[in-house]
């Protein structure tokens, strides 16, 4: 029978079915940090059991680190014994752990695909729903609850009914200035963000075929936002020549076994979804969000759309415009931008910082705005550093953090203070995601650059355009 | 963790008709730092429920005495966002063992049914009854019957099923959770772990 990618990756790993319940899935690899695991080590130790493959799971902390003077012991005593307990807890299990000054130390789903963990064809979870990022290489990835970070640690099983298929095509040309984070805010705009809800999701169409692996990820990261559980992209010359000879990757005879598996990993062409949709590429602008949902995105030359047009009703609606401070049919164009967040593992990859620096080069950055520039992993910062970014970015006025979630989830010192305006590479504009009472717009890294220039929402295109 | 096994419970219940209501709303990250699971109940809905100053803000639902009970009705697309189970356990431990929406996010769902909160999909149609009945008479009571995969509005007795799959229901019945039942296959496991492709 005709299979879809999804089903070949699924079902390689169903060790077994329950009837009129969920399967049991097997779970190759595992990636945990501080924040959602240790409920599940004191699970373990309730129930007196171990974690049976210690070698699959892996451990960094990043979502509490700070991003300056990583050297110091951390302030915040609550984030101090959370990190202490990540590091204990491997310890005592045998799980590798790159905890805050390890030199592997980083987002976790930028540090996974860096040193090979995530793998074409791989079953892989971890307590974060971004998890989805690792989807571009072809996995299934998805975030897990704590009950199942201890199901998974103890017998490296989870228990999941088998999603339905969708399939999203898109196809043509992207234009200028339009990056894989305005294709994915694109996306969850036309969807809503539960229109994906139930559904695994596979990007499929020359949009995503001329993609870096840096793009497509950042394209599978978001596929939770439109309520998917997950999102990938069929593996190619692209995704093998990322994976090949990184350190966790297979080597020698594994490494040959490896590939013969990746090579079927495709949808047969009269495979069947339950749901396909396809857009025009060329017809998607650069993006950014207006309200408290990432569903709630249009391209930036747009106006605010009124109420009529919203999905969620009126009186949700008019909730969130408020708390943004916006109004119908307001242009995005101009308003006032008072920080700028560069990072995350939506946006904190190598190209990301590129685009970035290729469009304040030259320029300076605005003075009343702040602007956090943090890289996800510590392979990333030595390569602004390496390709020479860094010192483009100190000339034009920016300076660099250290790795971490940041202001992603703010859940250490980077806050963006209450009423203010954010414009945001990071993947959730909710009420409060980035500190209490904190305005979240979504963007690109162009965008962002082009807000940390002038100090107010800018088409990025065009700043370009006067480059061209 | 074990939970309290659920059969049917009788109750009041809370109303909050807003759509999309995320994971940063039920618990705000900074409020997962613990590691242990207590306290999460006291921040539910932090934001919503506190002014900065950590006084209760009055025209939010939960600070509303006239609206209580272990049934908490929200609008559709609930719990969307991230998969901490902070958010499921907050729900839990301030009080409520049911959660009613017309839709719910998938890793929400799936967290509570892990938990012993159980979520009741309705149609908006009944999710709409529910409120307007709600919002006449706060002590109208309603009934989730599991073994029989019910919901009713008492007063007027509007019914409908709901769906919830055979293994999960035995699960909440018994107050069992998935984590006994793979401990239980680990031989099975360990075989098929030879057999992976990579
Ligand atoms: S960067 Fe944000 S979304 Fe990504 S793992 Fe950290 S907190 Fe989660």
């Amino acid at each position: 029978m005709s299979k879809t990618l999804f089903d070949k990756v699924w079902d390689t790993h169903v060790v077994r079915k329950i009837e009129g319940g969920p399967d049991v899935l097997f779970i190759d690899r595992h990636l945990i940090h501080e924040v959602t695991s240790p409920v599940a080590f004191l699970g373990l130790k309730s129930r007196g059991i171990s974690v049976l493959y210690p070698e699959r799971t892996f451990a960094t902390a990043d979502h509490n680190t700070p991003t300056i003077n990583q050297h110091l012991p951390v302030a915040d005593p609550l984030s101090a014994n959370q990190l202490k307990a990540l590091e204990s807890n491997s310890n005592e299990y045998g799980i590798s752990h790159w905890g805050l000054g390890h030199q592997k130390n980083g987002i976790v789903h930028v540090v996974g695909p860096e040193y090979g963990i995530t793998q074409p064809g791989a079953t892989i979870v971890c307590g974060d729903s971004h998890t989805s990022t690792h989807g571009a290489f072809g996995a299934i990835a998805f975030g897990i609850g704590t009950s199942e970070v201890e199901m998974v640690l103890s017998t490296q099983c989870i228990m999941q009914p088998k999603p339905k298929k969708m399939r999203i095509n898109v196809n043509g040309k992207l234009g200028i200035g339009v990056t894989p984070k305005d294709v994915a805010l694109f996306i969850i705009s036309q969807l809503t963000t539960s229109g994906a809800t139930g559904y695994f999701v596979e990007y499929a169409g020359d949009v995503f075929e001329n993609m870096t692996m840096e793009g497509r990820m950042t394209v599978c990261n978001l596929s939770i936002e439109m309520g998917a559980r997950g999102g990938m992209i069929a593996p190619d010359q692209t995704t093998i020549d990322y994976v090949k000879g990184r350190e966790f990757s297979p080597k020698g005879e594994a490494w040959e076994k490896a590939l013969a598996y990746y090579k079927t990993l495709k949808t047969d062409p009269d495979a069947v979804f339950d749901k396909e949709l396809t857009f025009d590429g060329s017809k998607i602008e650069p993006m950014i969000t207006y309200g408290t949902n990432p569903g709630m995105g249009m391209g930036i030359s747009q106006d605010i759309p009124d109420a009529a047009h919203a999905e969620g009703g009126a009186e949700t609606y008019a909730k969130s415009l408020g708390y943004m401070g916006f109004s119908e049919g307001d242009s995005m164009i101009g308003k006032k931008v008072d920080f700028v967040f560069v990072g995350s593992c939506t946006n904190g990859r190598i190209e990301d910082f590129r685009a970035f620096t290729s469009l304040v080069k030259g320029k300076h950055k605005a003075d009343d705005v702040t602007v956090w520039l943090v890289p996800g992993s510590h392979i990333v910062e030595s390569q602004i550093k390496e390709e020479g970014l860094l010192d483009i970015l100190t000339e034009a006025g920016f300076t660099l953090r250290q790795p971490g979630c940041s202001a992603c989830l703010a859940m250490n010192d980077d806050k963006i203070p209450a009423g203010k305006y954010a414009v945001s590479t990071s993947n959730r504009n909710f009420e409060g995601r980035q500190g209490p009472g904190s305005r979240t717009m979504l963007a690109s890294p162009l965008v962002a650059a082009a807000a940390a220039i002038t100090g107010v929402v800018t088409d990025p295109r065009t700043l370009i355009e006067e480059l061209v | 963790m074990a939970y309290d096994k659920f059969n049917t419970l009788r109750s009041t219940a809370v109303p909050l008709p807003i759509e999309n209501i995320d994971t940063d709303q039920l618990i705000p990250a900074r409020f997962l730092k613990a590691t242990e699971r207590v306290g999460f109940g006291d921040n539910l809905f932090r934001d919503w429920r506190y002014n900065p100053d950590n006084t209760p803000k009055p025209d939010f639902v939960l600070n509303n005495p006239i609206y209580s009970g272990k049934i908490l009705v929200g609008g559709k697309n609930f719990g969307s966002g991230s998969s901490r189970e902070h958010a499921a356990w907050a729900v839990y431990d301030y009080g409520f063992r049911c959660v009613v929406s017309s839709f719910f996010a998938d890793i929400f769902r799936n967290n509570c049914l892990n938990i012993g909160v159980l979520p009741v999909q309705v149609s908006p149609e009944f999710a709409e009854k529910i409120f307007a009945a709600i919002h006449a008479d706060p002590n109208t009571e309603l009934e989730v019957n599991l073994p029989e995969q019910t919901i009713t509005l008492l007063a007027s007795g509007d019914q409908e099923t709901f769906e919830i799959s055979p293994y999960k229901k035995d699960n909440m019945l018994n107050g069992f959770d998935d984590i006994d039942y793979l401990q239980s296959i680990k031989p099975e496991i360990e075989e098929f772990a030879l057999h992976l492709p990579l």
